[in-house]
């Protein structure tokens, strides 16, 4: 059994919270006591219905206002998988939080109510998938009973969404007409829709093949702590504790340590306590090296031959999600992995209007919400890869030195 | 499945252990917050893989009620002594009559609430930044929502406007003085994977999570178990009755529910078939009020 993570995407009402609700209603992940809450809760719903969207409705001033207005992670499971749901909101401007719950996700469901087709937030959602790199989209064409279960309808919003996903390299889009409120095509065939011969959006979940670690050439780890266990059995003991980032590492390969750019060789590799032969992506491993050289948290150890970027100036998008500007001159930190850097932002070169994908000047500071190409100085080299070719080295975020908060996501070019 | 790929288990806990070891190497005084439930020992467990074959670098802390069961205690100070770890334990008892709290009482009064206190006292005894916890996601709605690392100011306080977003494997643990970090490392993990985790790795459990005989007496449906902690009236109908925890806190306020599930396989295969959530089974307390938890969070409740 694996594990999928994914998100949601959706406008305000086009039925994400229903939606979900569904699928875990439907796969049997809701128990009793919490359709007991639901049923107390719904109102003004014909007798015997509950209103799904309850269930991923969190906190309480939320709930007062009616509105969702963070990312939130639900589970289930069927037999044939794990899921981890991250629900991020369809307010227009909280791209901050969509970026957020898409970082991790492999896959991204795109709500369109079938009455509206495709509409300026379903492109903005489609460009931030495209921006971070989602491998697998599913377009899922919601409240197909309030247009009549029509084929038409359904076809016209594909031939308008394959464009958009043409425009922005979208490679995997998979179409699928539901009803999130009737259950139509979610766990159970539709019985409306005989002209849909597809997968049912769960089937499609628990089969659709995400490359997860596919990248087994460039092997990327970075230090995150250094076991020194110092005790009279283990007197020299000295083993490098981080993730397995991309790739695979044997005992005996020929390594080098960057940013210093020192050599060595893998003495021993350990994971979970273990001795092994051979360590791979995300496992968390322990390096021993040959040699007794000086490494420390936020160093990379890389093979020899294949070596990622090393430089202090970088290209990058910068998404922003602080409250504060940006002005160019602004530092911050640079947290990369484990790393941590000094940062300055040395140039804003254009704001990228994540509805058309224009490049607009950038007049004042930067805001919340908005996308911005930069160039960035570390105050030592970083040692990363492009974003597009591999996300777990070209992905950071600037952390505020001052309010110690989150305030961009990075993503390297 | 390729030789190069990790099931679900394996990937929760590649992602836990991560996340331990940013902790360790993140702040100067991290502790885990023990409680003898599933949930931190298979805390505790992750911890000792993180940083084998070194011992965990920080110490496991137990706020003890004072009404725990004798069984979880024992198990507390076995696990402790098998791994080497430092183990910290104060007592809510002691703050009630340092600070001059009063007692709750009523039929199951539950010292619950006032952990708070005795939890922030010794967060502030030892200057730990950085608290690790077993929270899940899965537990509850308000659950849903937290971070990883969650920010807590210097009252312990969880604000959920303040909440950093968490991006990619990337954790910013940087706070200011006074400021603390609450550390939930199992955050993804539901009560199934905790329990399928601790066959496959096949962790030991205190005995009360297995099925056993109890004197117990029902209440609203619930089975409690007598203990010196609660009040038992004359008009109490007191049965013993054959018994497991589904999970382990205080005496006054986990219910025990009927089992004869004696292994981890029957366990898992009732757990598999049950149709009751874990909370709303077990935890006398937060049946009180919807928003039970979230105002717990907000108090400095783990
Ligand atoms: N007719 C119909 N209504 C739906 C469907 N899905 C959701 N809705 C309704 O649309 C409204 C908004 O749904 P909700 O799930 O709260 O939307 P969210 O804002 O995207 O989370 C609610 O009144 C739902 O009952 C559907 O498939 N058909």
């Amino acid at each position: 059994m694996d594990l999928l993570r994914f998100i949601t995407a959706g406008s305000v009402d086009d039925g994400k919270s229903t939606l979900i609700g569904r699928l875990l209603y439907d796969s049997k992940n809701i128990m009793v006591d919490q359709l007991e809450v639901l049923e107390k809760q719904t109102k003004n719903k014909q007798a015997g219905s509950i209103d799904l969207a309850l269930l991923t409705d969190g906190l309480r001033a939320e709930r007062e206002q009616g509105i969702t207005i963070d990312v939130a992670y639900r589970y289930f499971s069927t037999p044939k998988r794990k899921f981890i749901i991250a629900d991020a909101p369809g307010h227009v401007q909280y791209t901050r939080n969509m970026i957020t719950g898409a970082s991790n996700a492999s896959l991204i469901i795109i709500l369109i109510d079938a009455r509206q087709g495709v509409a300026e937030q379903t492109r903005r959602h489609s460009i931030i998938a495209s921006l971070l790199n989602i491998p697998q989209v599913v377009v899922a064409i919601n409240k197909m009973d309030l247009v009549e279960y029509s084929q038409d309808t359904y076809n016209n919003i594909v031939i308008d969404y394959a464009k958009v996903a043409s425009q922005l390299g979208l490679q995997h889009v998979t179409y699928i007409p539901i009803s999130a409120l009737n259950g139509d095509n979610i766990v159970d065939a539709s019985e409306t829709m005989p002209w849909y011969e597809g997968q049912t959006l769960l089937n499609y979940l628990e089969t659709v093949q995400v490359e997860t670690n596919a990248n087994l050439d460039d092997a990327r780890m970075q230090v995150q702590f250094v076991i020194r266990p110092q005790t009279e059995a283990l007197h020299d003991y000295r083993g490098y504790a981080g993730k397995v980032l991309s790739g695979v590492y044997k005992k005996g390969d020929s390594v080098k340590i960057l940013p210093a750019g020192i050599e060595s060789t893998i003495a021993s590799l350990e994971v979970n306590g273990v001795a092994v032969e051979e360590a791979f992506a995300p496992q968390p491993v322990v390096i021993q090296l040959a040699d007794d050289i000086d490494i420390s948290r936020g160093d990379t150890i890389v093979k020899l031959g294949n070596e990622p970027k090393v430089e202090n100036e970088l290209e990058v998008l910068l998404c922003w999600l602080g409250d504060k500007p940006l002005q160019a001159g602004n530092k911050y930190y640079l947290q990369h992995n484990s790393r941590l850097i000094r940062t300055v932002v040395k140039e804003v070169s254009y704001k990228l209007d994540v509805n058309t994908l224009s490049q607009q000047p950038v007049t004042e500071g930067v805001k919340l919400n908005e996308v911005v190409k930069a160039t960035i100085k570390t105050a030592s080299p970083l040692v990363f890869d492009a974003y597009k070719t591999l996300p777990a080295t070209g992905s950071a975020i600037l952390i505020d030195e001052t309010s110690n908060s989150t305030v961009a996501a990075v993503l390297i070019q | 499945m390729s030789k190069y790929q990790l099931d679900y288990l394996e990937q929760l806990e590649a992602e836990s252990i991560h996340i331990f070891r940013e902790v360790a190497a993140q702040f100067e005084r991290p502790a885990l917050l023990f409680s003898g439930g599933k949930d931190s020992i298979t805390l505790v467990h992750l911890a000792k893989k993180a940083f084998a074959p070194g011992k965990i670098p920080f110490p496991l802390v137990h706020i003890d009620t004072g009404h725990n069961f004798p069984e979880a205690l024992n198990y507390r100070d076995q696990l402790a002594k098998e791994l080497n770890a430092d183990l910290i334990v104060r007592q809510v008892g002691d703050t009630i009559k340092q600070r001059n709290l009063t007692e709750p009482k009523g039929k199951f009064a539950s010292r619950n609430w006032l952990q708070t206190y005795t939890l922030l006292d010794t967060i502030e005894e030892f200057g730990f930044d950085a608290c690790i916890g077993g929270a899940r996601r899965d537990e509850e709605k308000a659950r849903a929502k937290e971070r990883i690392f969650s920010v807590r100011d210097e009252f312990g306080q969880w604000d959920p406007k303040l909440q950093r977003p968490e991006l990619w494997n990337v954790f910013n643990g940087r706070i200011h003085k006074g400021e603390n970090v609450r550390v939930f490392p199992i955050s993804n993990w539901t009560e199934l994977d905790i329990w399928n985790y601790i066959r496959k790795e096949k962790i030991g459990l205190p005995s009360i999570y297995f099925s056993h005989d109890r004197e117990v007496l029902l209440h609203e449906g619930q089975y409690v178990a007598t203990s010196p902690f609660i009040q038992i009236d004359d008009t109490d109908v007191v049965l013993t009755k054959r018994v497991r925890y589904r999970t382990v806190g205080d005496m006054t306020c986990t219910a025990a529910i009927e089992s004869n599930a004696s292994t981890l396989d029957e366990v898992i295969h009732e757990i598999t078939a049950a149709r009751i959530s874990e909370r709303g089974e077990t935890r006398i307390d937060d049946r009180v009020t919807e928003a039970a938890m979230e105002d717990r969070k907000k108090n400095g409740y783990f």
